[in-house]
């Protein structure tokens, strides 16, 4: 701190010679590869491991069994409802708070990004704390009728409330990136504000919007820990494959790597699909 | 502006070096894979085992077993069973497994519910928490049931709604009253301190529960296992399992 500060030419000088500026350069590219291949190492390698470890008869014989297929169909089933329901009821809310100013705007999509941060067992515990039949709002729906713990509903809302954020902050930032000239050209031509939302901010927010919607899919498909504490598990009616999985591991590996196995191709196939959807129509700028 | 920093630095160094236990004290460090039910009396014993500082993963005793067959190396395995760790004991996996402990399967209830006898949860409509078939709590449940007459066992088989990979699980669904009954060990009752009621079953259902513990082959704290071994056999192991509920093993 004492020293004066470097005004000369000594630290950082980008004029140095053209040989200096080559090896220099040469070890920002060295090292950006470094990183890639470190990180595409790091993250592929589990998934290839599971693949390495079952053949491909394997894979379909684990589909034979009643177990995993009850898994895999629950899963799909409650995991398309939860999401279903994310986009419709929270894209015209992720609308809403990207394209109007109010106080407290940034509080609330902050509230809405928190469960990205829970620990799925902060989440379990929450959700029975909330819904649970002990809990803030059990009494009214123990009125009501509505059952949720040990349901396939509740797995519904297990899985909505720890995908939603992932889609809703997406759904956020496709809005608020869309120019405003577009909206308000549309509200010159006396297009009412509903259609406006549907006929033009959706359209140009698509590609973002779907991109949302598979991440939020994903970690539906593989929610595990707030599905156990809140749903429980039990087969054909809570008994997703993330918990099929967990129950096999503890009592045939080779059932458990095959469901993985499963779980890893049905993941790719929605993010794969989704991805499709989203390439032929482009945003109309 | 360096000072701080550097202890900074110094403090994280120390924080990752416990973990491989390197730092502060010299003590070696033990790791314990023991059942979910063994959670308080070991966290109890733990804290006052002087040979070496004890780290412990408490789960199901079957993926805690999974994990060693997998190739985990704990120093030390305790099961709520005898049948795991012998298993493992034939796979050469550990040394010869120790029966240290003995426990009661119970009925469980939620403290308010008005279920008194076991007949009462064969009511249409009850739900019931039990382990999967795997886990030791589960594999004693399964032992209560088919010791029940046949339509008994089918009305309450039916009214299993949900199957925890262990324990805790169960006893969280019945204090969180998500569930109306469900089959854990007395001394996890005990552990909730009044939220959950124990309805003891008739001698005739009751399965024999022995605990066994089995020092892990290729434990690099193998003198520091044995003692934690010997100590719940004989030393304060014992008064702490003791005050957690469990039974002295059966005398051979």
């Amino acid at each position: 701190m004492s020293a004066p500060a470097h005004a000369g030419p000594a630290l950082g000088d980008p004029h140095g010679s053209p040989a200096r500026r080559l090896v220099r350069r040469w070890w920002f590219s060295l090292a950006m590869g470094m990183s890639i291949a470190v990180v595409l190492a790091f993250l592929t390698l589990p998934v290839v491991a599971i693949f390495v470890n079952v053949s491909p008869g394997r894979l379909l014989s684990s589909l034979g069994g009643s177990q995993s297929l009850q898994a895999l169909r629950l899963s799909l089933e409650t995991s398309a409802i939860a999401v279903a329901a994310v986009v419709l009821v929270g894209t015209p809310g992720a609308y809403l708070l990207a394209t109007r100013r109010f106080r407290g705007d940034a509080l609330v999509l902050t509230l809405i990004e928190l469960p990205l941060v829970l620990p799925p067992a902060v989440a379990g515990i929450g959700l029975l704390a909330s819904l649970g039949p002990h809990g803030l709002l059990g009494g009214a729906l123990a009125a009501a009728h509505i059952q949720l713990v040990l349901q396939t509903a509740g797995v519904v809302v297990a899985l909505a409330f720890v995908s939603a954020p992932l889609y809703l902050r997406q759904a956020h930032a496709a809005f608020a990136a869309i120019e405003r000239e577009h909206i308000e050209g549309a509200l010159a031509l006396g297009i009412r504000r509903p259609a406006v939302f549907l006929h033009v901010a959706v359209p140009i927010a698509r590609p973002a919007l779907l991109a949302g919607l598979a991440l939020a899919w994903g970690r539906a498909l593989g929610e595990f820990g707030a599905t156990l504490m809140f749903a429980g598990s039990f087969q054909g009616i809570t008994q997703t494959i993330p918990l099929a999985i967990y129950d096999e591991f503890s009592s045939d590996f080779p059932a458990a790597l095959a469901l993985s196995a499963l779980l890893v191709v049905v993941s790719a196939a929605v993010l794969l699909t989704i991805k499709l959807l989203w390439t032929p129509s482009r945003p109309p700028i | 502006m360096t000072r701080p920093r550097a202890l900074l630095a110094a403090g994280i160094a120390c924080a990752l070096a416990t973990e491989f236990g390197a730092c502060g004290s010299s003590k070696p460090q033990l790791r314990v894979s023991a059942a979910a039910s063994l959670h308080q009396a070991f966290t109890r014993y733990g804290e006052s085992f002087a040979p070496a500082r004890t780290r412990f993963s408490f789960a199901g005793s079957d993926a805690l077993a999974a994990q060693i067959e997998q190739g985990a190396r704990p120093d030390v395995f305790a099961s709520a069973d005898k049948k795991l760790p012998a298993q493992l004991f034939v796979k050469r996996l550990v040394r010869r497994p120790v029966e240290f402990a003995v426990n009661k399967l119970v009925l469980a209830v939620p403290s308010g519910s008005p279920i008194t006898r076991l007949a009462q949860i064969e009511r249409p409509g009850t739900t019931v928490a039990a382990g999967t078939a795997s886990v030791p709590i589960g594999a004693y449940t399964a032992t209560v049931i088919s010791r029940l007459a046949g339509a008994q066992r089918r009305a309450l088989l039916a009214n299993i709604r949900d199957r925890e990979p262990d324990v805790t699980g169960i006893v969280g669904k019945l204090t969180e009253g998500a569930v109306d009954a469900g089959f854990v060990y007395a001394t996890d009752v005990l552990a909730t301190r009044g939220a959950v009621r124990a309805i003891e079953l008739p001698p005739t259902l009751q399965p024999r529960v022995g605990y066994a513990v089995a020092v892990v082959r290729g434990s690099a704290h193998l003198s520091q296992a044995l003692a934690f071994v010997a100590g719940l056999l004989r030393g304060p192991g014992r008064a702490d399992l003791a005050a957690s509920g469990f039974l002295p093993p059966a005398r051979r």
